[in-house]
């Protein structure tokens, strides 16, 4: 994975920071393959809810998650303003429903603290850590988690 | 990879082409095909495989080669001839041969007894003198192995270093010391040792060909003397890396005939100088040696011209050049041969072929030591015009197959798909521009058209890419049969036909196990017993035929038995006993043949090692519904059984009838789907709850809302306001789908879901639409069971 934290080496990296809400969050910039505007996608029967449901992308079968919902925050329904930020999840490649892209970060992983112990669950699952930048904070998505946990086949 | 790894790699996959081409061979033979071309194809995949065998050190493999190639070159020189007998354990051999090479390629074992068995069967096809001279007796090839040549050590000094030239000189040197070196006693014959002197070019090395090698191969055939001459080696700082500057002088005691020496040099022959002499006896006329020069470098043209019609094929370039004439068949034997060979003076060298030329030439050489007869006069003929037709004839069998590339899969599945892309953009392309209000006769929908036609072609020429014989299914049943009937005693015959049925090739990985299953089925139950057969009046050889044909864009398969057909009254019983009809149902015939493919039906009775695994024909149906296919059989009491599967040619692609539920538009596989009508209010029946079923003609389907069942939407639809489409799953139910509407029937191109999410209940897989959105397949089978076991749904959602 292109995110791992190597303990005791400060790597340094560049990271795609992106909104959703007020909250500013941000994945490696390796992970992200492309960025696209939000396009209906077809729904998916039987999945979560932030599961927006799958896109066609140049004949790939694309789902969309709605991160924003994954990470437990109030959305609102999708419109041509929102952005998918097409990221590499090991062998998968899915589409990330977000606000808005608002910057590109160079930093060092010395900077990033753990997630506070105060975080509800959902966030401790998600965020890998935070860090400051300019007076901002911001979260380092976890993006292995992001995908829902196989079902049961017993539908 | 390893490099080494990779060569052993290819050398595995070459394996399976030489297997398969040997297998063929061999199944002509059995047929009774007896031509010297026949046999020596079979001769050159087995050979082949010894040689990349021996690169490897495979040694069990080697030994195993060794003997089945010896056996074949008896017949190949005339000496054992082709029967039934012969055949049947040449066939066998080639499956003991296979394993050999599948156990050397997964580092595993092959069943000993079952080698040493074959090993007895193969001897006992060439009579015990013969075994003796070839040293096949007993263990005499393991000491034909670990004879040796003596190796005379040179001397250098130090005003010509240069000895230590090119490396695998050197190496050759080394493997010659390194070998043990206990002299056989075997040579102490009045026969004249070999003198042969060996000279390589530059190029031999350049491919790949060691000096050691060829040595060690010669020193197989008996006691060998070898000798390196240095001269050429000049001094260092004019030594270039790349040429070959050592020659050897081999002396070479034993029963060889001189083809067996030739044939040691067989693959280095053009790229280096070669003499083979009898000890004492003069250089062979200078004449005739530049006749097997010309001969020899004529063959190398014709090889080097067919390569060049023919690229990258190597296989065949070397079936080529093996089956170019040898330079001791182009030579006119240089002691005369004796009279009274028997059937020599009767065979007229135009038409032997090379086998036989070379069987004429070796009993020359064989005979040479008491007769001093004067020449023959068909040896005479010139050597150089049979030599020609005989290349004529080689090359033009060799250039009958077409030239083909290996292509790593995954690339032609990358173009694949951005094919099915270019054809979605096209579509979608055509959409905007027919919406945008352009005049169909205007240049730019003119263009689109003939855009059209043209994705379509590249569609299709890029999907015949993939496409594929279904022989490399089929050859892996003559086997399986041969098995079957062994094991239950029974005399099989399988037919096979339609092999060059070309099928896509994810279709192909898939019938492999239904094919399995019945032909196990047909040779085990399908099939009498010999004494069962004779007493019924038929031959005691049963015959099962496997065909391949094409019918309406789909491949149909059949196999066919000619043995006692279904017993249908026992069928018929059965499954009353079962529950799975009723007492008095009323069943044609077909209906009653059709039972056996119905779950829980096993015919216990019958039960058998080979077919009675607890896999029935359900199994076997569910299989072929899976790929989209359909199975029926028929059946003749006392003369045999039919079963037909018809599949897709490909997976990629599917024939759909797309529906619209709640809004969203979906495919059903038309392979599902038996009938759509229009339901009344008054068939549709609720059972229980919500649970609703309709009337169609007399019988009564669970009808299922679409819609709901995917979770798409929270109230049923009004099932007079939908279609019902009906559809049998691949578990045999029946069941109504009720959407609300049916948009067209339409080949879509099949995209996995579980690529990059995961499995969806309910869900095949997707596809794109000409619109460009995503449509989910639905899977008619998980559909049906959900709503027979009232499975609880977890978490409903709207549509967006």
């Amino acid at each position: 994975m292109t995110d791992t934290v190597t303990p005791g080496v400060a790597q340094r990296r560049e990271l795609i920071a992106f909104r959703i809400g007020d909250q500013e969050f941000c994945v490696d910039i390796m992970s992200v393959r492309e960025i696209r505007g939000w396009a209906p996608a077809t729904p998916l029967p039987r999945t979560p809810s932030f599961v927006k449901g799958v896109i066609n992308l140049r004949g790939a079968v694309l789902p969309i998650i709605d991160l924003g919902a994954r990470l437990g925050l109030t959305t609102s329904e999708p419109t041509a303003r929102h952005v998918i930020m097409v990221v590499h999840i090991g062998e998968r490649t899915i589409g990330l429903l977000v606000d808005a892209v608002s910057d590109i970060i160079n930093m060092s992983d010395d900077l990033v603290q753990p997630t506070p112990d105060v975080a509800s669950d959902q966030v401790k699952t998600f965020v890998k850590g935070l860090f400051a930048l300019e007076g901002r904070m911001v979260s380092l998505i976890a993006l292995d988690r992001v995908l829902p946990e196989t079902e049961a086949e017993a539908a | 990879m390893d490099p080494f790894e990779s060569i052993k790699a290819t050398f595995f996959q070459e394996c399976d082409e030489l297997l398969t081409d040997m297998e063929s061979g061999l199944l002509a033979m059995e047929a009774g095909d007896d031509d010297s071309e026949t046999i020596n194809a079979v001769f050159r995949a087995v050979h082949s495989v010894k040689g990349g065998a021996g690169a490897f050190g495979l040694e069990e493999l080697i030994r195993f080669a060794h003997i089945f190639e010896t056996v074949l070159d008896e017949m190949r020189s005339d000496r054992l001839h082709l029967t039934d007998e012969v055949a049947k354990v040449l066939l066998r051999a080639s499956d003991v041969l296979a394993d050999h090479v599948a156990a050397a390629r997964s580092a595993g074992s092959v069943d000993e007894g079952r080698t040493l068995g074959m090993i007895a069967d193969l001897q006992g096809l060439i009579d015990q003198e013969r075994a003796a001279e070839l040293g096949l007796d007993g263990d005499g090839a393991d000491d034909a192995a670990d004879e040796d040549f003596g190796f005379v050590p040179i001397v250098l000094s130090l005003d010509e270093p240069a000895a230590e030239a090119p490396e695998v000189d050197l190496a050759a040197l080394m493997a010659a010391a390194a070998e043990p070196a206990d002299a056989a006693p075997q040579a102490a014959t009045a026969t004249p040792a070999w003198l042969v002197t060996f000279r390589p070019k530059a190029e031999m090395y350049a491919k790949a060909n060691e000096t050691a090698l060829v040595l060690r191969e010669l020193a197989r055939l008996g006691e060998v003397e070898v000798v390196v001459d240095t001269t050429a080696v000049p001094p260092l700082d004019q030594l270039s890396a790349e040429q070959a500057y050592l020659s050897w002088t081999i002396r070479l005691l034993g029963p060889a005939t001189e083809s067996d020496v030739r044939e040691v040099f067989e693959f280095v022959e053009d790229d280096c100088e070669l003499t083979v002499r009898r000890e004492g006896e003069a250089e062979a006329p200078s004449a005739s040696l530049q006749a097997a020069d010309d001969a020899e470098s004529d063959a190398s043209a014709s090889a080097v011209e067919a390569a060049a019609a023919a690229p990258l094929d190597l296989d065949a370039l070397l079936a080529r050049v093996q089956g170019a004439p040898s330079p001791e068949a182009a030579t006119p034997a240089p002691e005369p041969a004796p009279e009274p060979v028997q059937d020599a003076p009767k065979a007229d060298p135009a038409n032997m072929g090379v086998a036989g030329l070379i069987a004429l030439a070796e009993q020359a050489s064989l005979d040479h030591v008491q007769a001093a007869a004067p020449p023959k006069a068909e040896a005479k003929t010139d050597p150089k015009a049979d030599a020609r037709a005989e290349r004529a004839s080689a090359g033009g069998t060799a250039t009958a197959a077409t030239p083909t590339i290996r292509v790593d899969l995954d690339r032609v599945d990358r173009l694949i798909n951005a094919v099915g892309e270019l054809v979605i953009q096209q579509a979608m392309l055509s959409q905007r521009v027919f919406e945008s209000g352009l005049a169909r006769s205007s240049d730019v929908a003119l263009g689109l058209e003939d855009l059209e036609l043209l994705t379509r072609e590249i569609q299709d020429s890029v999907m015949a890419i993939r496409a594929q014989p279904v022989k490399s299914v089929f050859q892996r049943m003559p086997r399986l049969v041969r098995e079957v009937a062994d094991m239950v005693g029974k005399k099989v015959r399988l037919v096979m036909d339609g092999e060059n049925t070309e099928v896509d090739k994810t279709v192909i990985e898939r019938l492999s196990d239904p094919i399995t299953h019945m032909l196990r089925n047909a040779s085990d139950h399908g099939l009498e017993t010999p004494e069962e057969r004779e007493a019924g009046g038929k031959g005691v050889e049963g015959v099962v035929r496997l065909a391949a044909l094409h019918r309406g864009g789909r491949i149909v398969i059949e196999v066919q038995d000619d043995g006692r057909g279904i017993n249908r009254p026992r069928v018929r019983g059965i499954a009353v006993t079962k529950g799975l009809i009723a007492e008095d149902a009323v069943l044609s015939d077909d209906e009653i043949d059709n039972l056996i493919f119905l779950p829980g039906f096993s015919t216990a009775d019958v039960v058998s090692d080979i077919s009675g695994r607890g896999v029935g024909m359900d199994v076997v149906k569910r299989s072929i519904q899976a790929l989209g296919g359909r199975i029926s059989i028929t059946s003749e009491p006392g003369k045999g059984s039919k079963f037909s599967m018809s599949l897709p040619l490909t997976l990629a692609v599917l024939d759909g009838m797309v529906v619209s539920a709640a809004d969203q538009t979906l495919v059903a596989p038309l392979s599902n789907i038996v009938e759509s009508l229009t339901p009344r209010a008054e068939d549709v029946h609720l059972v229980g709850g919500r649970d609703a079923v309709i009337r169609i003609r007399d019988t009564f389907v669970p009808l299922i809302d679409v819609g709901m069942a995917l979770g798409f939407r929270d109230e049923p639809l009004p099932p007079a306001s939908g279609v019902a489409v009906l559809v049998e799953s691949e578990g045999g139910g029946k069941a109504a789908l009720l959407v609300e509407a049916i948009q067209g029937q339409r080949q879509v191109v099949i995209k996995s879901l579980e690529a990059n999410y995961q499995h969806i209940h309910g869900v095949a897989a997707a596809t794109i639409l000409g619109d460009g959105r995503v449509a989910l397949i639905l899977d008619v089978d998980a559909l049906v069971t959900t709503s027979r076991r009232k499975a609880p749904r977890i978490e409903k959602r709207m549509a967006v």
